[in-house]
């Protein structure tokens, strides 16, 4: 048997170099390599639309854009930043970690994982590619309803809908087969003796991510696809004229809309205590009670959509639901926020720059999370919703919830995957740069909100000039400061310190046992989970 | 470190110079109705409680970041998971706190908020309906006195002031200024029905702290009761095309007598303009009219000088369906003749049937087919439009 194995591995061994290594490969390491590589390109197109909105918005009047390539910048930015930038990120994490964490050589079905990446490419270039054509004079350029695709302005719009909902399609399709490789992995490729209850909370946290893609994905699909056939072939799904209704697509959207939040923030919520207990050097706290609220917030996170549009008009009933059960998700984030503090409390702390990322995670993080309890109070959000405050509240979120952490977990995990150390200084250099300018761009933004500046305008009325420009300004700052971020990564690629296998003295888990950078094929011998 | 501190200092001066001439605003606008009281309240409370979990939260964690740090040698000490029924009755109760926050000290206030806000039929007074068009609010009195008064209220800022690159002074309520205002009187309960002709709309105005969808073919419903005489001022806040930063709505509350005064003015307007339907008018008269009526509605999508946006707005100069006949040899309007368009739109273009009067309609017609670099040389009259309509 052994030698069957051994030859097996040689055989492997010569795969083809070059690009031919990247487009053929099967290999987890590689796969999530590229998944890493495409997010931070994508990190860096969507970031330059929103500079080109922010450079318009620096003050009142039109000086850059006009008010229809504003509009098509604001929904590619949002499809861009969520499904290319970060849920690849985390895709991307989920291969190279989840066969190191549970003990396995690979990801269960590799050549679905390769497709699964293969897929994104393409969606961005069919998300983009409209603002190309519109200058050749074909057609008047990409989606421009918002990332929301809201009927019956999408189904007025151009030929950029269409391509966005292609680019949907395949996005989609990328992320389902991604998900059932990382739960048909979990299921069957733990080592000896990890059963579900020790594996690391990022794979937990990635286990309840697939299956909520698995769940609200074709969901949206089928949305998109009525948008098509309402479009092109005739139906009326969502024209009030034939019968249909425009607020349904709202329900159909944001009941994979609001997973959508928590598929991009499970994976972080996984990673986040790991480095916890790694700098504060003692194990996490609550590991059960934080798996039982990763339930939880999957089952809540399906089931209370219809917050998003509290003023399209529904029943009292339905208003009073939607309300008190968002309420409700703040039970399970509370545990989860006392168990992180809990594993700092009496540990014996340093703050390398992945550390000071969590830390600056927590804070943050809290503030969108605080700001959304407030959102969920149907009287107050008919101010709230659509205003700058909103914007504010989901960069909370998915800015510092989401992309904050994806930083923490590249720090974390860049000498394993690459074998050297990364520059310290440099890094926490970009946490204050990156956590000082986030809060200079956003937290006008709350004011914004609350003055009754809407979201989505291309030009305001003078009462907003002042916030506007200090949000402009600290946005530029922040998008600069990620260069920081580029040239780290890509040194540290390059070479640098070597790193230890075990590389921070607080590590726990598999991971760790590996040397850095870890063979081709993980581990070649099984080990056991005692 | 000096660098941070730079850094620190520069952004700290630059805020407070800033601050020195600013009118900031750090919550919401003052409230005029019971509904955007009720929101300040609830916003307020709320934040009290969020900002006080916040900090409380924030100091443990700062505590515990500055007292358990390696570098001072602290010693990590082992966590146990609460076995006694003292620990267990600790960890309950900040789930318990947090139980009562979202579902009583929050949960109640927020479902008086919701009864009242719903409650938009008990003691109304009047109803006013009000239609989002692309891009543009349409106002109509729907019973009592004011039965009957129906108008459109576009934009007013001047459009060079909003065209790319204007660097002159702009007016003081840039973009938020219309032609026409909504008139309601003070202290009275209004009934609001929303819908909206094309895409969705959204008519909020910050101070009235109410805001519902306007959704085409649907009826959606709110209310305001304005208790303070004013001027209000909010603008569209659902994304509905390239316009949408250029719809606001303006509302101006006045005492009962000064509404009723208004009511009968109003009328009589309306009046004088039906009755200017049935007169015959002369090419010069229809073209000077009809340079406002385009200016005011058209121009946004097919430019002042007719030349248009294309390929998304058509231009009008040397169009067909400007330059062909309007009327077939039956007498009836040609379908996608220039009429045909006008009155009922085509994809992008709303219709303008409901939004013009008949005057208004012919006297737009004859000017974009005499004007604009047309000289088709024919002339509509306000009277054939209200034969066409019916």
């Amino acid at each position: 048997m052994s030698t069957t194995t051994t030859a097996h591995h040689e055989e492997h061994a010569e795969h083809p170099t070059g690009i031919m290594r990247w487009l053929t490969t099967t290999n987890h390491k590689d796969i999530g390599t590229m998944y890493l590589t495409f997010a931070l390109i994508m990190f860096f197109v969507g970031g330059a639309m929103i500079l080109a909105i922010r450079a318009e918005l620096f003050q009142p009047g039109l000086q850059l854009l006009n008010p229809e390539f504003f509009n098509q910048l604001i929904g590619v930015h949002a499809l861009i930043m969520i499904f290319a930038a970060l849920m690849p990120a985390a895709t991307g994490f989920a291969n190279w970690m989840i066969p190191l964490q549970i003990g396995a050589p690979d990801m269960a079905l590799p050549r679905l994982n390769n497709w699964g990446f293969w897929l994104l490419p393409p969606s961005a270039i069919l998300l983009t590619l409209p603002f190309t054509l519109a200058m050749f004079g074909i057609g008047d350029g990409a989606l421009a309803t918002g990332w929301t695709f809201y009927p019956p302005l999408s189904i007025q719009g151009g030929i950029g809908v269409d391509f966005a909902i292609f680019a949907v399609h395949l996005l989609g399709i990328s992320s389902v087969l991604g998900s059932i490789n990382i739960i048909v992995t979990l299921f069957n490729m733990r080592a000896p003796g990890m059963t579900l209850m020790k594996m690391s909370l990022f794979c937990w946290g990635w286990l309840i991510t697939a299956f909520l893609l698995v769940a609200t994905i074709p969901v949206l699909a089928g949305a998109v696809t009525m948008l098509l056939t309402d479009r092109h072939f005739g139906t009326h799904f969502f024209d009030a004229a034939g019968g249909g209704d425009p607020v349904m697509f709202q329900h159909l959207f944001w009941f994979f809309g609001h997973p959508e939040v928590y598929i991009l923030l499970l994976p972080v919520w996984g990673f986040i205590p790991q480095i916890l207990e790694t700098f504060s050097r003692k194990p996490m706290y609550g590991y059960k009670a934080q798996v039982y609220s990763f339930w939880a917030i999957g089952a809540l996170s399906v089931v209370v959509w219809a917050h998003h549009f509290f003023t399209s008009g529904m029943p009292v009933p339905a208003l009073l639901y939607f309300m008190y059960s968002t309420m409700a998700i703040s039970l399970p984030l509370a545990v989860m926020f006392f168990c992180w503090i809990k594993t700092m409390w009496k540990g014996s702390m340093s703050f390398e720059t992945p550390m000071l990322f969590t830390v600056g995670w927590i804070i943050l993080f809290g503030i969108g999370g605080l700001t959304g309890l407030v959102l969920a109070d149907v009287a107050a959000d008919a101010q709230y919703h659509n205003s700058y405050f909103v914007v504010a509240h989901f960069h909370y979120t998915l800015f510092a919830g989401g992309i904050m952490g994806i930083m923490a977990g590249t720090y974390f995990w860049l000498p394993k995957m690459t074998g050297h150390m990364y520059n310290e200084k440099l890094g926490k250099l970009h946490f204050w740069l990156t956590a000082i300018s986030f809060n200079l761009t956003f937290i006008p933004q709350f004011f914004l909100g609350l003055a009754g500046m809407p979201r989505r305008i291309p030009d305001y009325a003078l009462q907003f000039a002042e916030f506007n420009m200090i949000s402009s300004i600290a946005a530029f700052v922040l998008g600069l400061s990620q260069l920081i971020f580029v040239y780290n990564i890509v040194s540290c690629v390059k070479g640098g310190k070597k790193a230890t296998d075990r590389v921070w003295e607080g590590a726990h888990g598999l991971e760790w046992t590996l040397p850095s950078p870890p063979p081709y094929h993980s581990f070649s011998e099984q080990p056991t989970v005692k | 470190m000096q660098v941070f501190k730079k850094i620190g200092l520069g952004l700290f001066a630059f805020l407070a110079s800033l601050n020195a001439y600013a009118e900031y605003s750090w919550n919401f606008p003052e409230p005029v109705t019971p509904m955007a009281l009720d929101t300040l309240h609830v916003h307020n409370k709320f934040m009290l409680i969020t900002m006080a979990i916040f900090v409380v939260v924030l100091a443990i964690m700062i505590y515990s970041i500055f007292a358990h740090r390696k570098s001072k040698g602290y010693k990590a000490v082992a966590d146990k998971a609460p076995s006694t029924a003292v620990e267990i009755f600790w960890t309950l109760v900040p789930f318990v706190i947090l139980l009562l926050i979202d579902f009583v000290i929050m949960g109640i206030p927020a479902y008086h908020s919701v009864i009242m806000m719903e409650d938009t039929r008990d003691k109304a007074t009047m109803v006013v309906k009000v239609t989002g068009s692309q891009w543009r609010w349409q106002y109509e009195y729907m019973d009592g006195d004011a039965k009957g008064i129906k108008f459109v209220s576009n934009l007013s800022t001047p459009k060079e002031q909003t065209d790319k690159g204007f660097d002159g002074k702009k007016d003081e309520q840039y973009l938020l200024e219309v032609d026409n205002r909504l008139v309601l009187p003070v202290g009275e309960k209004v009934r609001i029905l929303m819908t909206a002709t094309d895409v969705m709309h959204n008519w909020w105005v910050p101070q009235f702290g109410s805001s519902r969808l306007a959704v085409p073919g649907f009826i959606r419903e709110t209310w305001v009761q304005v208790d303070k005489a004013g001027t209000y001022r909010g603008q569209c806040k659902e994304l509905c095309g390239k316009g949408h930063g250029y719809m606001p709505v303006v509302v101006d509350a006045v005492p009962m007598n000064e509404f009723k005064v208004w009511v009968a003015t109003k009328k009589e307007e309306l009046a004088k303009a039906d009755a200017g339907a049935d007169k015959e008018w002369t090419k010069e008269e229809l073209v000077a009219t009809g340079k406002g009526v385009y200016d005011k509605n058209c121009a946004v999508c097919h430019q002042v000088s007719g030349a248009g946006l294309p390929p998304a707005f058509p231009a009008l100069t040397g169009s067909k369906a400007v330059t062909s006949p309007i009327f077939g040899e039956d007498g009836k309007y040609l379908k996608d003749g220039h009429l045909d368009r006008v009155l009922n739109g085509i994809r992008v273009m709303p219709g303008w049937k409901a939004l013009l009067n008949d005057t208004e309609i012919a006297s737009v017609i004859t000017y974009e087919r005499n004007a604009l670099g047309n000289s088709v040389g024919d002339v509509l009259q306000p009277a054939q439009v209200k034969a066409a309509r019916q």
